[in-house]
């Protein structure tokens, strides 16, 4: 794997000049996750903040083929567009080997693509599909998804009189994912990138369908400053919102564990769509928001045989 | 003109059959599909191909009918041939691709098996399922029988791909009453076909290593226009391409196609127009009552989409009246879609022909003979200068 330096001189498969947010963890997962690969590449991807923002006709950021189709069938598209590889490859009218790699944020992923994207885990296609998982609709307008985390204010699920936020927990897709018993799967976080480059390398080494979900903050839908991506997908790892780890061939292991576990109200307070947790009326919604993100560390402390 | 007919095979095959023999002969790179009544058997029988190692195809068995339309969009995008077939409410579930496809230019080419649509659920022939897909961007084609269904198939390999088109193709035939029922018909050989379809070499495609490519960008308001009138403009090249590979076929097959079939129009005063089985139905009631020395005729539209409006204005030009039987409902209260396209394309006729729409066969409903005769006996009795009968859409066999 290069250096996060060598990699910076590589070509670029992503371009400047897009027009993602500024402090928008999604162009950095990208970027690190197509510097560990020098195949040919086809890209996918859902539709979404990366889709609009980096290909306005008669623009585009990609120096490498690149698909959308639509919102839920990312998976799907690519799909065929890797039989049609295998289809060529076969009949050998084509020499030259590609990788093909999918990004759909988590709405076109553990929502509306999630069907599309269960087909192409159980059929095996070679496709690597990389979720960046900002926790809600950011590109219509920050609704809730089912990767929202519970209390968290959305536009569709805001902090009302009587509902404050988001009632529910958020789902468990990167196990849900794994139970397709799939080669790879693992979840990462640009902060940990010497970690995201590994799983990225051994999710695009693996002969069938890996699967990667990277956190990925949001400045206008989490509601902090721009500067404070990295720290915050930082601090979602250390406070164990976003466990590191990886499932490869069933085995299940953390990759990273924080040697003195950050208190979680660090990383919910810079980020305004948790400001109504530090209301006192809100104290025991704050408790049930400590004890998912508890309840889902032990749970996969245990799923690593490290409980 | 002297018309070398390559050698062909007579057999008995049921429509789906002779679909997925086509499908066997053009041999795509890649199929996705999924299955559903009364089109399973395509795919059935092809994934026997596959299996058997009959075909190099990637057969992509996709977990519904929109991943498989977009396996295809993939998979065309990807540069190679790319096929699929449904029906009814799969093809519903496929609405949101079929745009995507047209609008990128893909040529897939895809089978419908007609069938109505839910609610209320049913399995039998109807038209509403292509025809609520009309205004998709597809080029469409419909098929009368067994024979015609896989020479459509054959052809719109070569429509879809040519340059000036570069256009989705969606071949109908009707579910059960032409998928399901045995027939004569000859087959083309495997080496025939493979010849007069050709290798495909798409212009621009994902695994183009040398060239990359971004394929479906955010289009805004200052292209989307133009992008738009451009697709306007594969269909309207299409209409000569298709005439074009119906004359390239009839050299191959001896077999001969046009945008419509033109049944005894001649001197005709009166005409039904009806797509699809029926005009078998119709064209034995057009023998009978020719007999009975009634001058009347029928048109059977084979493209739909594009339509060809002038065409059969000019086939209808000196008709007194004219009836559509229309095989869907299209609930506008104003007539099922072949009729609102029929009566428009004949508006600047001078004398306008009397038109009316009967809406018949919904869910699978049957049609018989004398039906037929019924409409053609109130199509003669039209007084000269009636415009529009009363009532203009008539719902044949129904209880009311």
């Amino acid at each position: 794997m290069p250096t996060l330096r060598e990699a910076t001189d590589k070509p670029k498969r992503m371009t400047g000049g897009h027009r993602m947010c500024a402090g928008c963890a999604a162009p950095v997962i990208v970027r690190q996750i197509l510097y560990c690969t020098d195949a040919q590449l086809v890209l996918g991807n859902a539709t979404g903040c990366l889709e609009v923002a980096t290909s306005i006709y008669p623009y585009s950021a990609w120096n490498v083929s690149w698909i959308h189709c639509a919102f839920e069938n990312a998976a799907a598209t690519l799909s065929g567009v890797e039989s049609a590889y295998r289809s060529l490859k076969k009949q050998g009218k084509i020499k030259k080997d590609f990788k093909f790699v999918c990004f759909g944020g988590d709405g076109g992923t553990y929502d509306i693509g999630f069907q599309s994207l269960s087909g192409m885990l159980e059929r095996g296609h070679n496709v690597l599909y990389v979720c960046y998982d900002n926790g809600a609709y950011m590109n219509t307008g920050i609704q809730r998804s089912s990767a929202t985390p519970r209390g968290a204010d959305t536009t569709t699920s805001p902090v009302g009189n009587t509902l404050v936020g988001k009632q529910q927990a958020r789902k468990d897709l990167t196990a849900i994912v794994a139970a397709h018993n799939i080669p790879y799967a693992a979840q990462a976080s640009p902060s940990h990138y010497r970690d995201l480059m590994n799983k990225a390398q051994k999710a695009l080494a693996v002969d069938g369908p890996a699967f990667l979900n990277v956190i990925s903050s949001c400045p206008p839908g989490w509601h902090h400053e721009p500067e404070l991506a990295m720290e915050l997908t930082r601090k979602a790892v250390e406070t164990r919102f976003w466990p590191l780890f990886e499932v490869e061939n069933g085995n299940w292991r953390m990759t990273y564990k924080p040697r003195h576990p950050v208190d979680l109200e660090e990383w919910l307070r810079p980020q305004g769509r948790f400001r109504h947790l530090f209301h006192p009326e809100n104290q025991a919604l704050l408790e049930d928001v400590k004890s998912d993100v508890e309840r889902n560390w032990q749970k996969i402390l245990q799923r690593c045989g490290e409980a | 003109m002297a018309v070398a007919v390559a050698l062909q095979k007579k057999v008995a095959m049921t429509g789906n059959e002779a679909v997925a023999q086509a499908m066997r002969q053009i041999e795509p790179d890649v199929v996705a599909a999924y299955p559903i009544t009364p089109a399973t058997d395509i795919v059935q029988y092809f994934s026997n191909f596959v299996a058997n190692g009959q075909v190099k195809t990637e057969f992509v068995t996709t977990e519904s009918e929109h991943s498989a339309m977009s396996a295809c969009v993939g998979a065309s995008a990807a540069g190679v041939r790319a096929m699929t077939a449904t029906a009814s409410n799969g093809l519903a579930l496929m609405w949101e691709v079929l745009y995507i496809a047209s609008g990128m230019r893909l040529p897939l080419v895809m089978t419908v098996v007609n069938r109505a649509l839910s609610s209320p659920i049913n399995i039998h022939c109807d038209h509403s399922d292509s025809m609520g897909a009309r205004d998709a961007g597809w080029i469409q084609i419909y098929s009368e029988n067994t024979q015609e269904a896989y020479d459509n198939v054959i052809q719109a390999i070569r429509i879809a791909q040519h340059p000036k088109v570069l256009l989705p193709v969606m071949v109908m035939l009707d579910g059960f009453i032409i998928s399901h029922a045995m027939e004569n018909l000859e087959i083309l050989e495997d080496g025939d076909v493979k010849e007069f379809i050709g290798e495909y070499r798409p212009e621009r495609y994902l695994l183009d290593a040398d060239h990359p490519i971004t394929i479906g960008a955010l289009d805004l308001n200052d292209y989307y226009f133009e992008h738009k009138r451009q697709q306007v403009e594969g269909l309207l090249q299409a209409r000569k391409v298709i005439l074009e590979v119906a004359g390239d076929y009839q050299r191959v097959s001896g077999r001969s196609y046009g945008l419509f079939e033109a049944y005894r129009m001649e001197d005709a005063e009166a005409a039904i127009v009806v797509m699809s089985s029926t005009a078998g139905t119709v064209r034995t009631v057009v023998d009978a009552m020719r007999k009975e020395g009634h001058r009347i005729g029928l048109i059977k539209p084979r493209v739909f989409r594009p339509f060809p409006a002038r065409d059969l204005a000019e086939v209808l030009r000196g008709v007194k009246a004219v009836a559509v039987m229309d095989r869907s409902e299209s609930m506008s209260t104003a007539g099922g879609p072949l009729f609102t396209e029929l009566r428009s394309a004949i508006y600047e006729l001078e004398p306008r022909p009397l038109a009316a729409d009967y809406i018949f066969g919904l869910g699978g409903r049957d049609i018989y003979p004398e039906d037929v005769c019924g409409i053609f006996q109130r199509l003669l009795a039209a007084k000269p200068g009636d415009i529009c009968s009363d009532p203009m859409v008539t719902y044949l066999g129904v209880r009311e």
